[in-house]
């Protein structure tokens, strides 16, 4: 079997991505990954993104450190015996039309045959350590196991921790910093082994990077009583996270207005029928079960873009890629300022229950800055739901290269004529704004007037 | 044969009352037993005789009342010194102290100042048991709109009532039990209410105490030395406002910290000063911050219960080597 190997990239996740960061590797070189597994974490600038690799086989070697800034299509880390799974690799702003659904893993005959050099010995643990060791980046393969049959307990995780991380005390971490001792190859003599700042002068001058030790100790300025201090640079960082997302925030909306002509449509739908549908559905549910509005709203767009591909795909080189499935993204705003519309995978096909759900973890996961690569970069239609805000009715901005943007309004009571007789009725404003290079306002008028439809029958939701 | 000028804390602060009460006559001295008797601590002893009843007034067992009269009376114009015979009494003016005098110039829109001196006993030692003894200075160093002086030294005790009095908001000054036996020569010079002192300099750590363990943290560094262990200590004086500057430029050289304060650890004032040092200076700090307080209980009336429950000079030298590794 000739053994394949594939770069691992740094992938677009979102057309207003240029670089990215790898904050974390969530493998080492020699580690055996499978196709969906998450393998790091990367900053976008507007989240922190785990992002699934594309193949199965072993790591090879990691390329790019932790905390660097690489451009979209860099190369991270070489993996081996990437052998018939292989996706090309995706070119930038091109995300992959037909993504993989839920993480296939591949039955245990279908690993490569042949054999790892080191017997790697694969750590026996449970569900809860392995979170656990996933969350604080260790790695279990490291840990030494002391359950029974050497398996890897919880307290074998915390234990490991408290030992990889440096005691150090403030004093002594500030000047490590200015004089650039390595803190972790020190030897603490302070009262718990902690390293004090005297350990990281005698280190200092033995390695002699430092200033010789008779010289005064660096001046900092003390704060005088009373005086505001500066803030903490972890505040700093915030505002230069927000600055940086609005910064690509803006080049996406200035490119999609300066590349896609948008057409806008708008209907308002009487919402009575969809109202009292839930009202009834929710009477007998527990609160946590119930639904609300805004997943009919969704679930009609989803299964009118099913029935519209043009409206569903993007628009890349001059032509229109129809997606196979909808995966609708969902515009959500950040408590800190910002935007995201990470995907609702195959949001046609799931069921309100199952889009409720999914609706609720995306939102939660989109607002502590852990989405997955695939949510990023696969939706194929957004919708936006201004409503909330007490709007009417939105116009919206496309994400390219998506080709349509549905946006709603807030349900409001209006005087309404029904069957010839007039009504004080539930309504929703619901507009389409559509890149004329793809599809007319025929197509438009047709996925809004479906959307009316659906919304008329939620049973059929 | 005692040196010449030689005067003890209690002589100090009579002496300072009586200054006040000779150099403004809007002064007058009130509280209970301070009168005929001389005082509980015989501080004000002589001063009803020299000065007569209507500026040294003995009132009745009811400290909401009379410290309610002296809010009444700084509001009408007077300068009332008020002295209240433990902080464990003053809880029954607590009302009035925190409710009335700390807020009414706020609750006016700054047209009322309650110039009021308010003197009373803290802390342990004498065997007085829970009821007389403990360290409540903190709980009114959480109050804005009071001042709360400390004083540790004779200097202290004979020269901050006067800048007390000159104050035009409520100012609360806690003499602790154990010092008014304290003796020697003070030394002359102006004393303010605003600043903490270096008792003591050493550039291996800072020891910051006031009032009652003051001492004890002197007498802690004097034993620090005998190891080669410089120390500064610091003595805040005023617990509210704290001077943060004082403290965080003696840690700026130091590094590390020992917090000595006779009230309970658990929300106490070595806790806020702990808390600040943090803030202030965390980048500074090469040792966690040591905290020597009272063991969290009722202060025992037994002796040997007694010390072992409050800050001693054998716990101040072990929390301070063991912050400095040796």
């Amino acid at each position: 079997m000739t053994v394949e190997s594939a770069d691992f990239r740094m992938p677009s996740l979102g057309a207003d991505m240029e670089s990215g960061t790898v904050t974390e590797w969530l493998v080492k070189a020699g580690d055996q990954i499978r196709k969906g597994d998450v393998i790091a974490v990367i900053d976008t600038d507007k989240a922190l993104i785990e992002v699934e690799s594309f193949h199965t086989g072993t790591v090879e070697s990691l390329l790019v450190e932790p905390g660097r800034r690489v451009p979209v299509g860099t190369p991270l880390a070489v993996i081996t015996g990437a052998g018939p799974t292989t996706v090309p690799s995706v070119p930038p702003q091109a995300p992959p039309v037909t993504p993989p659904r839920r993480r296939e893993r591949p039955k245990p005959s279908a690993k490569p045959r042949e054999t790892t050099p080191a017997p790697a010995r694969a750590p026996v643990a449970s569900p809860l350590v392995r979170h656990l060791a996933e969350r604080r980046g260790l790695d279990l393969a490291l840990v030494r196991g002391t359950g029974p049959g050497g398996r890897v307990t919880r307290a074998d995780v915390e234990n490991a921790e408290l030992v990889s991380r440096v005691t150090a005390s403030p004093l002594a971490r500030r000047l490590a910093a200015e004089l650039g001792v390595d803190l972790s190859g020190l030897h603490g003599t302070g009262h718990t082994g902690a390293i004090r700042a005297q350990d990281v002068r005698e280190a200092a001058a033995r390695s002699g990077t430092g200033r010789p030790r008779a010289e005064p100790e660096p001046v900092v300025a003390m704060p005088a009583a009373g005086v505001e201090r500066p803030r903490a640079t972890q505040e700093s960082g915030l505002e230069q996270r927000q600055d940086a997302m609005r910064r690509a925030i803006a080049r996406a909306m200035a490119k999609s207005k300066r590349e896609i002509p948008h057409y806008y449509l708008s209907t308002t739908v009487d919402a009575n029928a969809m109202l009292g549908w839930l009202r009834a559905r929710n009477r007998d549910l527990p609160v946590a079960r119930r639904l609300l509005p805004a997943v009919l709203l969704l679930k009609a767009t989803a299964r009118a873009a099913a029935e519209v591909p043009r409206l569903n795909g993007f628009w890349i080189d001059d032509a229109f890629v129809a997606s196979d499935a909808v995966h609708l993204g969902v515009a959500i705003s950040l408590k800190g300022g910002g935007l995201i519309a990470p995907a609702l995978h195959h949001a046609a096909v799931r069921d309100l229950d199952d889009l409720m759900a999914a609706l609720k973890d995306l939102a939660a996961r989109a607002r502590t800055g852990r989405l997955r690569g695939s949510e990023m970069t696969e939706a194929t239609i957004t919708v936006t739901n201004l409503g909330d805000q007490g709007v009417e009715s939105v116009q919206g901005v496309i994400y390219p290269p998506q080709v349509a943007l549905v946006g709603f309004g807030k349900i409001l009571e209006r005087p309404w004529a029904v069957d010839g007789l007039l009504g004080v009725r539930p309504v929703v404003t619901v507009t389409l704004a559509a890149d004329h290079r793809a599809t007319d306002g025929y197509t438009g008028g047709r996925f809004l007037a479906l959307i009316e439809r659906l919304l008329n029958e939620p049973e059929t939701l | 044969m005692t040196e010449r000028g030689t005067t003890t804390y209690r002589e100090a602060i009579r002496e300072a009352i009586r200054e006040a009460l000779l150099r403004d006559d809007r002064v007058f001295l009130m509280g209970e037993d301070v009168g005929v008797y001389g005082g509980c601590f015989a501080v004000s002893l002589g001063l009803l005789e020299e000065f007569g009843p209507g500026r040294v007034r003995d009132t009745p067992l009811s400290e909401a009342g009379f410290v309610g009269a002296g809010i009444g009376a700084a509001l009408g114009g007077m300068r009332p010194i008020v002295e209240i015979m433990t902080v464990n009494f003053s809880l029954l003016a607590l009302d009035q102290i925190m409710n009335n005098a700390a807020t009414l110039l706020h609750m006016s829109g700054g047209q009322f100042n309650v110039p009021l001196v308010i003197r009373m006993t803290t802390g342990a030692g004498r065997q007085l048991a829970a009821q007389h003894s403990h360290s409540l200075e903190g709980w009114y160093a959480h109050i804005p709109g009071l001042k709360i002086l400390a004083p540790a030294t004779l200097e202290d005790a004979r020269g901050m009532l006067a800048p007390a009095l000159d104050d035009p908001d409520p100012v609360l000054i806690f003499e602790h039990g154990g010092l008014y036996n304290m003796s020697g020569v003070p030394r002359p010079g102006l004393v303010d209410i605003a600043t903490a002192a270096l008792r003591r300099t050493g550039d291996d750590i800072t020891l910051i105490a006031y009032g009652g363990t003051l001492h004890k943290t002197l007498a802690a560094a004097d034993e620090l030395a005998t190891r080669g262990i410089k120390a500064d200590v610091v003595d805040l004086r005023v617990l509210r406002p704290l001077d943060d500057a004082t403290i965080m430029e003696s840690i700026g050289r130091t590094h590390r910290a020992v917090i000595v304060d006779e009230g309970w650890r658990s929300g106490g004032l070595s806790a806020e000063i702990s808390a600040r040092i943090m803030e202030q200076a965390f980048y500074q700090l090469d040792a966690p911050v040591q905290r020597v307080c009272t063991a969290e209980v009722p202060i025992p009336y037994a002796r040997h219960l007694e010390e072992a429950a409050i800050p001693q000079v054998i716990g101040i030298v072990a929390a301070a080597r063991e912050a400095v590794a040796a």
